[in-house]
């Protein structure tokens, strides 16, 4: 098995499966970054993967046809946006403790979820879509060689959205007005109040992005992975890209390479058998590699990941 | 200062109370949303958890790992640590119980100590390493954390797969010697699989009271958790004290796994997904404002919402998971107290 063999394999796999952590972790940084700790990721993730089947179930029975699952990924953004509320009223304007907050999301979620599906459903899972999210040959590129056949043939349209996104945050977040504003309120809050930057807006701002984001990374799981929703359709992507959002050091393209990485680790996982070299080592190693690498992340032995200085703390007019 | 002592006091009380109250009566509202009566609903919910003996040995028997789960949360917030690994702790604590159970060969007197013991170290080592980091490298506990309970599930499945596994995803039975079931329990019961775990649960809530508050230890713990800077000028060991909470809290979970291994189940699967118990821990200590007798309620309370749910199902037709959503408004209702406490404050103000 030659060296390309073994790329085609894995590189494919890789982007699709990074896909969701790629739109999730960067989206988790706009929260973050405001001073908003969002362990909620996993939930809204949830919600956008509900939203996006119910909405292409829905619109195919109107017959929208292939438009379907396109049409929903907008209305998950929109669902996971609103659905983020929850945690913004709570850890913002209630001050209550943002980890508790988002713990308390994610139990909604798959509660709220679930319940719904099996309201309208009857049972604990929806239908299958019938229209998913194909997989498509990109023109004229997927003729050049040897990157051609591993990054443009057969490939979603989705993976590229999300590499964009990931780069329009990092465009957003260090070179534009609000994205000064944004990260100055996450580090100190009070000196951003003074300059006349409204604290709680930024942070609600931060956070209904941040659900926009996860409900889409959630979406795109469901339309291209899943097929369907169950309230084990999203087990553990949310913290992934949280994880993903650490080891990127807070920052945007951090992120994207830490959730590539983390996708290759859960490619090699599921195609390592076929490898010739990675055959003997037992999958468990690739499946906890993301987590212990994140972990070791922050003791600062895989370079130190420095949270935003003000995170986790309800700003309090007047107070030092 | 008695007067607002007193007052702080009733608040406290008052929160949770109110708390509940309102998650479910907007689980109530749930209800009437998608065309179900609430009173058919909860009443078959408290008839599914209480309505006969079976049903309510099955609640005793939810109840013990949910209280163990929350004393871990709760000794952990009390030092001022938040443990969100108690999901993974429980299952470590579950693996090594189990392992204990099913490969050493002992009188009970031994075996069944042992056994627990395995899972309570289990976890504890597992607590060890995000207080290590913590006090020793200044990281987050949460997210360590976080990271640990999947590095748990994972490895604790590679391992039952690789060494102990037998036909049916699972380990073998652990032998009798090793076992809390316990025939007496079941038969007062009509068989259902409550054990002598509950005993040791509620021992447990007595032994977190006893080193909190009738301790130096406790002292300690409890005065790094209201302010750190002060405790270590007046020379307490901060970092020591962070790393043994997170030690004592990570045996607390350890237990409860063991009591899933050798109670509720007598072995281990290989686990698809987390048990949930340990997340389920972190609302018990929340509700139960981290004190012994405020978790044996919550646990209390979140037993009989899961033990009923199904029967809601089959008596009224609600979705089970309408409990999850009721837990979820608890939780956020018990977070949100500043709201709940600046109207009882405007209140009491008015009275004036």
């Amino acid at each position: 098995m030659g060296v390309m063999d073994i790329l085609a394999l894995v590189v494919p796999a890789m982007i699709f499966l990074a896909a969701p952590l790629i739109f999730t972790a960067p989206g988790g940084l706009f929260s973050e970054r405001s001073g908003v700790v969002n362990i909620g990721l996993e939930g809204l993730m949830v919600m956008g993967a509900f939203t996006a089947i119910l909405t292409t179930l829905y619109l195919e029975g109107l017959g929208f046809g292939a438009w379907s699952p396109w049409l929903s990924l907008i209305v998950a953004v929109i669902v996971g946006a609103l659905f983020s509320l929850f945690h913004a009223v709570a850890s913002i304007t209630l001050k209550a403790d943002q980890i508790v907050s988002g713990v308390a999301l994610n139990f909604l979620a798959v509660g709220l979820s679930v319940f719904l599906v099996r309201n309208i459903f009857g049972r604990g899972q929806t239908d299958y879509i019938a229209n998913r999210i194909s997989r498509e040959n990109i023109p004229v590129l997927q003729d050049i060689p040897i990157i051609g056949p591993l990054f443009f043939e057969r490939v979603y349209y989705t993976s590229f959205i999300a590499i964009a996104a990931a780069f329009i945050v990092w465009y957003i977040v260090f070179y534009t007005p609000f994205g000064l504003r944004l990260r100055s309120v996450g580090e100190h809050p009070m000196a951003a109040d003074t300059m006349g930057i409204r604290v709680n807006r930024m942070r609600y701002i931060g956070v209904m992005l941040s659900g926009a984001f996860a409900g889409m990374g959630g979406a795109v799981f469901a339309l291209t992975t899943a097929g369907n929703f169950a309230g084990n359709t999203i087990v553990g992507q949310g913290f992934m890209s949280l994880a993903a959002l650490i080891f990127g050091k807070w920052h945007p393209l951090g992120a994207l390479g830490a959730a590539l990485f983390f996708g290759l680790a859960q490619s090699l996982s599921i195609t390592g058998q076929a490898i010739p070299f990675l055959a003997n080592v037992p999958q468990v190693y690739l499946l906890i590699a993301p987590y212990v690498l994140t972990i070791l992340a922050l003791a600062g032995f895989v370079g130190k990941a420095e949270a935003p200085k003000a995170i986790g703390k309800p700003y309090e007019k007047g107070s030092r | 200062m008695i007067h607002k002592w007193l007052n702080d006091r009733a608040t406290n009380i008052l929160v949770p109370i109110l708390a509940v109250f309102l998650g479910i009566l907007v689980g109530a509202i749930i209800m009437l949303f998608i065309g179900q009566n609430p009173i058919t609903g909860y009443w078959a919910l408290l008839y599914g958890a209480f309505g006969d003996a079976y049903y309510f040995g099955e609640m005793l028997r939810m109840m013990t790992p949910l209280i163990l789960a929350g004393l871990a949360v709760a000794f952990a917030f009390r030092t001022g640590l938040f443990n969100i690994g108690v999901e993974g702790q429980l299952i470590v604590g579950w693996f090594a119980s189990v392992t204990v159970g099913v490969l050493i060969e002992a009188p009970m007197i031994i075996h069944l100590p042992l056994a627990i013991l395995a899972g309570a170290l289990a976890g504890a080592l597992w607590g060890f390493i995000p207080g290590f980091l913590k006090a020793r490298f200044y990281v987050h506990e949460v997210i360590v954390t976080i990271m640990l309970n999947y590095v748990a599930l994972y490895v604790c499945n590679y391992l039952i797969r690789t060494y102990l596994l037998v036909p049916g995803e699972r380990t073998d039975r652990i032998s009798p010697t090793a076992s809390l079931q316990s025939f007496f329990l079941q038969n007062l019961t009509d068989f259902s699989r409550l054990h002598y775990g509950f005993f040791i649960a509620i021992i447990a809530c007595i032994v977190l009271w006893f080193i909190l508050w009738k301790t130096t230890i406790g002292f300690e713990l409890r005065a790094v958790g209201y302010n750190k800077h002060a405790s270590h000028y007046a020379g307490m060991n901060v970092n020591r004290n962070i790393v043994l909470s997170m030690v004592i809290s990570g045996a607390f979970a350890g237990v409860a796994g063991a009591m899933e291994g050798l109670g509720t189940f007598g072995y281990m699967s290989i686990l698809s997904g987390f048990t949930g118990t340990g997340f389920d821990g972190i609302a018990v200590a929340l509700l139960g404002a981290n004190t012994s007798i405020g978790v044996f309620l919550a646990a209390g309370l979140f037993g009989a919402l899961k033990i009923g749910a199904p029967n809601m199902q089959a008596a009224a037709g609600i979705p089970p998971e309408l409990v999850d959503i009721v837990i979820a408004l608890i939780i956020f209702f018990v977070a949100s107290s500043y709201l709940i406490r600046i109207v009882i404050n405007r209140l009491q103000k008015e009275e004036k």
